[in-house]
């Protein structure tokens, strides 16, 4: 599904990820930790095309195609979902109207029929169930006033309509309460499937409770340090993260 | 985030539309302005004494008076001696009786601009009173209005049909002496519209104008009078675009609103003239004074503009609140981008008690484009219980274009209450790739972005323009309608 090799990149000219190697297989779950500030949502933005970062090597393939050649909209529309950290806030432009927008430009990239208003609004009120989304929020501006707790919710529920190939979640865990908590990975685990791949981006091992991932790697500057399995996790939240500067600064003078 | 500057630039560079010249034989005097030419329009027009006395005043005090300069807007010197002020599309004797008889290739301007009459008196029944250059050329559904008593027609029609109206209103808004381009319209203005309802009379549909401004070098000075008597409403629609040209050309128009006890009068325009090119080359210079009394009990009068056009706007659609409990409201969206300049706002004078008025503004930059809200709130001695909210908005779109806001409060009575508030924001990278993560083209997503911007003023327009505006902003209009 997503295969990245080599990749460096910057931002604004500052150089961050230090050639990142990552295979995700079809139906997958992979989940990315590491200390703050190693680069974690510089991969997601990089790998969503945000503006304003530069690949400078490597490649990334997507269904054994460029990614990056492809525009931020292309990549969302031909299934590359990112889940904000800090999703925006849209003063003006309501959260219904913008998610129907949202739903049918990518539903028309798949050629698909475009929802009507009717058809969508039974659609959305399927999926917020899921997630326990009041309606009110439809109503209001994208995530504006929302609470940081509303926003993940938000992003949830995008996500499970948009039905994306490959979901990436930047820290979609951080500011939940625990009941919150257990209701983003319910949407989340909804979502898995033979056909999905999730990168998932967190701090906490609580997350990996509730969604089970089939691999774990740790980044640090830039780099990933070490893969393993969900154990990994376990070891982190005990241990933190000192120990495998430690065993990769012996490693690099024992090689 | 070179790519997202550079669509934002495209965005904004979008190439005037409606630039086409209608090549109609125009019937113009020379350029120059003295009292023979004052008196040239009235005879021309078949004017009574009365109204010619009046242009005289009119222009006796315009020479006197001095060009403003307060206004956040720069251009070249204007020289009023070389323009044409007059000029009427040559007709048949008798103007035409039917759209039949309307001069085809006019028909066919207006069809470019995406307003066929006939589709329009059809689907929409709205009563389209066309002014092309300084006539009237077309005047629909008058007979249906004429029925309720209602008088919908070009001003001098009216001058002629009903002249003891003309005669006790024209002015009594707006003084010959208001200001110099106010001054300057009362002596030379050409035509222009004038709406009466009768006591108690609802008008059963929008009115509306569309203005085209033509000929060459020609000043438009259009004239529009709305009296709305007790009990009435009205929603009046003001539609302008302007084909391209280089040289920049004048546009002073005057509008004055009267609404009696219990009357309503809903003024709406949108403004899409010539803006100028890319280099700030050409494009109108737009000096409007438009203002509305609510001099009756419980009168309510609201402007709501979206003004994308013209290189030049000096425009503050004002409320004098005479009536106890009358309310004033201005709902106004300027773009500006290139090279335009807006400096745009409204006055809200609170002279009854339990007087309300609100004021929406946004303001859009983009390009070069200078944008400055000047607005004033002044609550007189008497006005108790007055009340005002103001809103004022600003957006910027890349980052050589400037905002201002200008606002004037003063208060003379301690029982008012007062609201302002102000803020300015950009179109934020993160927003704009917030949507395109979801799908959404940057170019839809500026859109959408600058429509919820401006959609507590977009959502005040009557339906179709409502649309309208929605095209001139290029934008997909969100929810706000219904
Ligand atoms: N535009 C930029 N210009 C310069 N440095 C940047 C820019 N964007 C990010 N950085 C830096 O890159 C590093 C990685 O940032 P990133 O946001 O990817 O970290 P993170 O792993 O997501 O951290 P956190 O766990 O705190 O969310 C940080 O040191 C950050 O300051
Ligand atoms: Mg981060």
């Amino acid at each position: 599904m997503l295969k990245i090799e080599n990749l460096h990149a910057s931002a604004d000219g500052t150089p961050i990820l230090h050639g990142i190697d990552l295979e995700i297989a079809a139906g997958e779950v992979h989940a990315v930790m590491g200390p703050n500030g190693s680069g974690k949502s510089t991969l997601s933005n990089v790998l969503a095309g945000k503006p304003g970062y530069e690949v400078t090597k490597g490649r990334v393939l997507f269904q054994g195609e460029d990614l990056l050649a492809l525009e931020p909209e292309e990549r969302a529309r031909s299934g590359v979902f990112l889940a904000f950290q800090y999703p925006v806030e849209i003063p003006g432009v309501g959260n219904n109207y913008f998610l129907k927008a949202s739903v049918n430009a990518v539903r028309t990239h798949r050629g698909e029929e475009e929802l009507d208003a009717m058809d969508f609004l039974q659609v959305c009120r399927e999926k917020m169930k899921v997630v326990d989304m009041p309606e009110d929020l439809m109503n209001r501006s994208i995530n504006e006033g929302f609470s940081g707790g509303e926003k993940k919710r938000n992003e949830i529920l995008q996500m499970l309509l948009l039905e994306p190939k490959l979901c990436i979640l930047d820290e979609t865990d951080s500011g939940l309460d625990i009941d919150a908590l257990r209701v983003v990975a319910g949407g989340v685990n909804a979502l898995r499937g033979p056909e999905r791949s999730m990168l998932i981006i967190t701090h906490y091992q609580r997350l990996l409770d509730y969604i089970v991932p089939d691999r774990v790697h740790v980044l640090q500057d830039g780099r990933i340090v070490r893969t393993g399995g969900k154990e990994l996790a376990l070891e982190l939240e005990s241990r933190g993260y000192g120990w495998l500067e430690e065993a990769a600064e012996n490693s690099g003078s024992a090689g | 985030m070179a790519s997202t500057d550079s669509k934002i630039q495209e965005f904004v560079d979008r190439e005037y539309e409606h630039g086409f010249v209608t090549d109609i034989e125009a019937e113009s005097i020379e350029p120059g302005l003295d009292e023979s030419v004052v008196r040239w329009i009235s005879a021309k027009k078949g004017e009574p004494q009365w109204l010619l006395d009046w242009r005289l005043k009119a222009f006796r005090q315009w020479q006197d008076m001095v060009e403003p300069t307060w206004a956040l807007v720069e251009y070249p010197k204007i020289d009023y001696q070389s323009i044409t002020y007059f000029s009427s599309p040559k007709s048949k004797k008798d103007g035409p009786k039917s759209l039949d008889e309307v001069d085809p290739e006019l028909l066919e301007a207006y069809e470019k601009l995406g307003i066929p009459l006939k589709e329009r008196e059809a689907l929409a029944g709205v009563a389209v009173d066309a002014v092309f250059d300084s006539v009237s050329v077309a005047t629909t559904f008058k007979a249906k209005l004429y029925e309720l008593g209602i008088i919908f027609c070009s001003f001098s029609e009216a001058v002629k049909e009903h002249p003891e109206l003309i005669q006790k209103y024209l002015g009594s808004v707006v003084p010959t002496t208001d200001n110099y381009f106010a001054a300057l319209n009362s002596a030379v203005f050409s035509d222009g519209s004038f709406v009466y309802i009768p006591k108690g009379v609802r008008c059963p549909m929008e009115l509306s104008t569309y203005f085209r401004i033509n000929a060459a070098n020609t000043g438009q000075f259009e004239r529009t009078l709305i009296v709305a008597d007790e009990g009435a409403y009205v929603s009046y629609l003001e539609g302008c675009t302007a084909p391209m040209r280089d040289e920049n050309q004048l546009h002073a128009a005057v509008v004055e609103l009267v609404a009696m006890d219990d009357a309503r009068i809903k003024y709406s325009t949108v403004q899409n003239w010539y803006p100028g090119d890319k280099n700030g080359k050409g494009g109108i210079y737009n000096f409007v004074t438009k203002r509305g009394n609510c001099k009756g009990r419980n009168s309510h009068i609201s402007w709501t503009q979206v003004e994308t056009g013209s290189a030049i706007t000096w425009k503050y659609p004002s409320c004098i609140l005479s009536g106890d409990n009358s309310i004033g409201e201005f709902y106004s969206v300027a773009l500006t981008n290139n090279y335009q300049q807006a400096d745009t706002g409204t006055k809200m004078i609170h002279l009854g008690k339990n007087t309300r008025s609100t004021i929406i503004s946004k303001g859009i930059s983009a390009g070069h484009g200078q944008n400055t809200y000047r607005g004033q709130v002044k609550i007189q001695k008497g006005a108790d219980n007055a009340r005002n909210f103001s809103q004022c908005d600003s957006l910027l779109m890349g980052d050589r274009c400037g905002a201002h806001t200008v606002p004037y409060i003063e208060v003379n009575n301690p029982s008012a209450q007062m609201e302002h508030e102000a803020t300015t924001s950009k179109i934020g990278e993160d927003q704009l790739f917030y949507c395109r993560q979801r799908g959404i083209s940057e170019e839809d997503a500026i859109s959408m972005i600058v429509n919820g911007f401006c959609k507590e003023v977009l959502r005040e327009l009557p339906m179709e323009f409502a649309v309208e505006a929605q095209n001139l902003l290029g934008v997909s209009l969100e929810g706000s309608v219904g």
